[in-house]
């Protein structure tokens, strides 16, 4: 899924202050999933606004609605029949349903209300960390299903540098070395032959260097 | 030979071979860099040019070691791929070639976390591993990484770090295989303290017949005090300081823990002198290039030969 933060309370006050009645808008899909920008999340934050203007003076109308998939066109449309009545949208979605919203509704702000982090998996409760860099070509095949560009923090693909300890990062005690989870899943699957080959200079073009990608699929077209 | 490098050349020569290092300096101090450089100049067979080692910002390792080939010495230019792309990468390979320097190490580079600058994309286009693939194949095939032919390949003696220490140790031999199928000329070591668990790295090395196909140089640092002693052991990443040799320095009163860093540094020369396939030292004197000459001297290294 995406992950997301949401942002400092200071920061959201400050990108509010210009408004007096606002749509705080969630999202149902990944950041619900994260708790950083579902239905429950939005009453949260709805409150913490309205409580935080209230404070400043300057009472601020905050509505709250969370849509089924802010990345969605089709679920975008259904802000159109309130959205004339605000000042401004606050989206907690990742940056593609906030993106969605702003191109749907141009005359109007839409401002992000939560940081979007990265393609990541729950570790335990509470805790998410990243598994994909969305690199456009996929060699966790090669890396006994351990992502070297994700979660090697120099994205080494003939690792471990010689900054691995016991296990962890030269980074942080608290990061696993990518490359020693990949050694011990290759040794559990008996793929060891799989180390000693060199892995070849990544073409970069797949991801985002290549400039900014799209998926084109001319079948699905209507 | 492959290049004009003159480690090449002693190495060829088969005499036990001695590289240096020097860190560049935080300015564009031009005196600061030939006063460190006078105290390794006849002491060592080539001097390794730091990258913006710990991920902080200093000379650019070109321009240093171009200074080192005019004051007449052979520079090692370090190259890390933390702060290029293999387009920056060949550049300044092509730059270093034609303006003398023939000699190169290859390396990842710490993480810009541990510098000045922690807030710098970490660029990490290539690894280590490719870029001595890219380096050898800029020499030997003539081709740039994206298959263009160069027009007068640089000729660079390739080298590579390893580290013995780091962990899983049964993957550093292994992944010292993949440098040196990679094209690695010559390795450098980290700083070695713990002999026996290195002595048992080079019988992995030898018995892979990897000495053969490389010339390994093994890594050595004096300890200058108890404080530098305990700080290798606990703070630097991959490093792998015996207790005892930490005790051996603290044991010393204060003024005395210097002298008997050098001592220890010695015995260890002795020994790595002895053990099978090590090739050579390479002596790094952080921020003490001044106690190089006594170094080498006491370590009966020089006269260093002249090739």
């Amino acid at each position: 899924m995406i992950t997301a933060e949401r942002k400092p309370m200071e920061e959201i006050l400050r990108s509010v202050e210009p408004y007096g009645k606002i749509l705080l808008v969630g999202c149902n899909e990944c950041v619900t999933v994260c708790h950083a920008g579902g239905r429950k999340e939005v009453a949260m934050l709805a409150s913490a606004l309205r409580m935080g203007r209230l404070k400043q003076g300057a009472p601020l109308t905050v509505d709250e609605l969370t849509l089924e998939r802010q990345c969605d066109p089709e679920y975008a449309d259904e802000l159109a029949r309130v959205i004339d009545q605000y000042d401004a949208v606050c989206s907690m979605a990742c940056g593609c349903g906030v993106q969605t919203v702003a191109e749907r509704y141009r005359g109007l702000p839409v401002l992000p209300m939560v940081n979007t982090a990265f393609m990541g998996a729950s570790e335990k409760n509470g805790v998410w960390a990243e598994r994909c860099a969305g690199c456009g070509n996929c060699v966790l095949g090669m890396t006994g299903g351990i992502c070297p560009i994700a979660r090697c923090s120099k994205r080494i693909f003939n690792g471990p540098c010689g900054g691995s300890t016991k296990g962890k990062c030269e980074i942080s005690p608290d990061v696993d070395c990518a490359w020693q989870l990949i050694w011990d899943r290759l040794k559990q699957l008996g793929q060891t032959e799989l180390y000693s080959q060199i892995m070849a200079p990544k073409d970069w073009r797949s991801a985002r260097d290549g400039g900014p990608r799209r998926i084109v699929r001319e079948d699905m077209a209507i | 030979m492959k290049s004009d490098s003159n480690l090449e050349k002693v190495l060829a020569a088969g005499h036990f071979a001695v590289t240096g290092e020097l860190g560049p300096p935080r300015g564009a101090n031009l005196q600061a860099i030939k006063d460190k450089a006078s105290h390794l100049k006849g002491m060592v067979d080539a001097v390794n040019v730091t990258d913006n080692q710990t991920a902080v910002v200093r000379m650019a390792s070109w321009a240093v070691s171009l200074v080192l080939k005019e004051m007449g010495m052979e520079p090692n230019y370090q190259m890390v791929c933390r702060d290029r792309n293999r387009l920056a990468m060949q550049s300044d390979i092509l730059g270093a070639a034609a303006l003398g320097i023939n000699t190169m190490l290859c390396l990842s580079g710490d993480h810009p976390s541990f510098g000045d600058h922690p807030q710098a994309a970490n660029v990490h286009d290539i690894d280590s591993i490719q870029q001595i693939q890219m380096v050898a194949a800029m020499r030997d095939e003539g081709r740039f990484m994206g298959g263009a032919e160069i027009d007068t390949p640089p000729r660079m003696f390739v080298g590579a770090a390893a580290n013995p220490f780091g962990d899983p140790f049964e993957l550093r031999v292994l992944r010292l295989g993949k440098k040196v199928a990679a094209g690695a000329d010559f390795i450098q070591t980290q700083c070695i303290y713990n002999m026996e668990r290195f002595a048992e790295y080079m019988r992995q090395a030898n018995d892979m017949g990897l000495t053969e196909r490389t010339k390994i140089l093994a890594g050595v640092t004096p300890l200058k005090s108890a404080g530098m002693a305990r700080y290798m052991a606990n703070k630097v990443p991959g490093m792998d300081v015996p207790p005892e040799v930490v005790k051996r320095i603290a044991d010393q009163p204060k003024e005395k823990q210097a002298e008997e860093g050098i001592k220890l540094l010695c015995e260890q020369i002795e020994q790595l002198r002895e053990m099978p396939g090590v090739a050579g030292i390479h002596l790094m004197a952080i921020e003490w290039e001044h106690r190089v000459p006594e170094i080498a001297e006491r370590a009966g290294l020089l006269p260093r030969p002249q090739v």
